[in-house]
């Protein structure tokens, strides 16, 4: 048995002949025909007609086949040069334009949901509950344990920052102050929206773009059943619904945390925190704190679902999509949370 | 015909959980010839071609093909005598981030030693073989159509040129001009290769136009082996309803209409 280089090197150091025997042959596969094809075009182009005598017939049969099947030979595909001067610059304004018409698109994504919403709001009947508890359930109640372990570690964190900076002015009890103000207002709720938008962004998207790709979407359209309503609005509905809880957990924690470190590192017992705690910080922190929870529940919500009815037919657009969701989502998030901040210092709040 | 047998099943015991899929199945292939492997849904023919090709583990039973046991090879073995088949799958299981030539290369590039520009070359004949334009090679599975998905995956088990093909529902799908332009692609190749084909279907004008051989799956095992003509006179209940049915007459019309012209 040859293999197809050997037979390639056998046949070229021949030269060209005009009949080649193939009664020795013994086994054919259809790489090794297309060699004797090709060799025998080759002699066709330099004007000599090769024969192939000897082949059994279930040889010639094949070498019919592979000649009928010939493919001519493929023009190679001009090739650009690799770099050009301005290509850099070129796709950094594609890619920032492509950024802004994606933005652009869950905007009149966030318009669409928020028509079918008001529409939603005058037919309560239409809402549906079993979709919005189920929703709750596995975005909401079930990131219960990771949002406050988190918010749990973030009290300690500070607690452990402030006090080693707060020592040296010997204003150690101003670390409930730290802790109090500092997780209330941002990082409660804004931690727990990035840890959300990890987790239910990008299941909303591998949801909803799964849907797509077995045309499940089509279906429901055909069907005059809408998937905004069927699918969008519950999922949103339930992250509006339990954020601002997932939020309010993270800040229960949170001080939990914060509480226990300082009463283990710096000595301020309990009560002495809950004194402090409540003289020196108003409730208003917590308030505007939770106030942004819906308005980052309903971007994760819309981004998430929003890049499900992107995906396209095929795996690669699954993955991308959801990627993209989690990415976009944490950075809205962050935005907003900017916004956020600017509008209160304003405000006076 | 050679009576030589190319895939030997023996006593095959499968199931899921409680439910038993296979029991004491028991069949042979003989090299050279297609065999189609009807039964009805759920009766675990797409589960015994899993099963042979060493995708699925059986409960108990044995299982020959060239000469190797699937089960009791372990995956080196598998893959040796695996250079030797090629599967295609139900709706072409086409890798999706890759070209179809760039599918078609894909087991050349993994299990052979050939230069690209060759390897290029094997696989736009194979892509011509089957039927495909020339064009074809440079789409990605999304931008094909099911009939053409079927033929590039058809063209992808060829790519190592294999001595058995096993293909799990080639026409369903497609539309009748299709599917019979399908069934001519097997012959024609199975022919031209000298293939022995393993096809499960439903299609009983493919079973007509391709099949040397029928194996019924009922009751669990291999009920009956035969030629079409044998088909006809089992009186087994299920045998008899498949192969006597409406859809059987019409499709054996056909066939004697087509013979007969």
């Amino acid at each position: 048995m040859a293999t197809l280089s050997d037979s390639r090197a056998f046949l070229d150091g021949m030269g060209q002949q005009s009949r080649l025997d193939l009664s020795g042959v013994t086994i054919l596969d259809t790489a090794g025909a297309w060699l004797l094809v090709s060799y025998q075009a080759a002699g066709a182009a330099a004007g000599l007609g090769v024969t192939l005598v000897g082949a059994s017939p279930a040889q010639s049969l094949l070498l019919d086949t592979v000649s009928a099947a010939m493919p001519a030979p493929r023009k190679p595909a001009r090739r650009r040069p690799h770099h050009r001067a301005g290509d850099g610059l070129a796709r950094l304004g594609a890619q920032i334009s492509a950024f802004a018409t994606s933005i652009g698109e869950s905007l009149g994504f966030l318009g669409l949901v928020m028509a079918r919403m008001g529409w939603m709001i005058l037919h309560p009947s239409r809402l549906r509950v079993t979709a919005l508890v189920h929703h709750m359930q596995h975005a909401g109640v079930n990131a219960v344990p990771i949002v406050a372990l988190m918010g749990f570690l973030i009290g300690i964190v500070l607690a452990f920052q402030g006090a080693t900076q707060l020592k040296q002015f010997g204003a150690e009890v101003f670390v409930v102050d730290l802790i109090a103000i500092s997780i209330l207002r941002e990082l409660g709720i804004l931690l727990t929206a990035i840890i959300v938008a990890g987790r239910s962004a990008s299941a909303f998207t591998a949801a909803i773009g799964s849907m797509k790709m077995r045309e499940e979407i089509d279906a429901m359209r055909v069907l005059g059943l809408d998937p905004i309503e069927r699918l969008v609005i519950p999922r949103i509905l339930a992250l509006v619904i339990l954020l601002p809880m997932l939020g309010f957990i993270a800040n229960m924690s949170g001080l939990l945390g914060g509480g226990l470190m300082a009463w283990t590192q710096l000595g301020i017992s309990p009560g002495m925190f809950r004194t402090q705690l409540l003289n020196n910080t108003d409730v208003s922190h917590a308030l505007v704190g939770l106030s942004k929870a819906p308005v980052f529940a309903v971007i994760i919500g819309v981004v998430g679902c929003h890049q499900g009815m992107l995906v396209k037919g095929d795996t690669e657009s699954l993955g991308r999509q959801t990627s993209r969701a989690v990415v976009i989502a944490i950075f809205m998030v962050i935005v907003v949370d900017a916004l956020f901040s600017i509008f209160f210092s304003l405000w006076g709040v | 015909m050679a009576s030589e047998a190319i895939i030997t099943v023996r006593g095959l015991t499968t199931g899921f959980g409680k439910t038993v899929v296979h029991e004491n199945l028991d069949l042979d292939v003989m090299r050279g010839e297609v065999l189609g492997v009807v039964g009805a849904s759920g009766s675990g023919k797409s589960v015994l071609l899993r099963m042979i090709v060493g995708l699925l583990t059986p409960r108990a039973g044995q299982i020959t093909v060239l000469g190797t046991d699937v089960l009791a090879a372990g995956s080196g073995g598998i893959a040796a005598v695996g250079n030797r088949w090629g599967v295609m799958f139900q709706g072409g299981a086409l890798f999706s981030s890759l070209t179809v030539r760039e599918n078609i290369e894909a087991p050349m590039r993994e299990r052979l030693e050939i230069d690209p520009a060759t390897r290029s070359a094997l696989a736009d004949l194979r892509i011509a073989m089957v039927g495909l334009p020339p064009t074809a090679g440079d789409l990605y599975p999304s931008d094909l159509s099911g009939g053409m998905r079927k033929r590039a995956g058809l063209a992808r088990a060829l790519s190592l040129d294999p001595e058995i093909l096993f293909l799990d529902e080639p026409t369903a799908g497609l539309d009748p001009i299709g599917a019979s332009e399908f069934d001519a692609l097997i012959v024609a190749l199975q022919k031209a290769l000298g293939l022995t084909v393993f096809l499960v279907t439903h299609d009983l004008d493919t079973l007509h136009a391709t099949c040397d051989r029928i194996a019924v799956l009922a009751d669990r095992r291999v009920l009956v082996t035969g030629t079409m003509a044998e088909m006809l006179k089992v009186d087994h209940p299920w045998v008899h309803a498949y192969f006597h049915g409406p859809r059987a007459h019409a499709a054996q019309t056909a066939q004697t209409d087509q013979g007969a012209a």
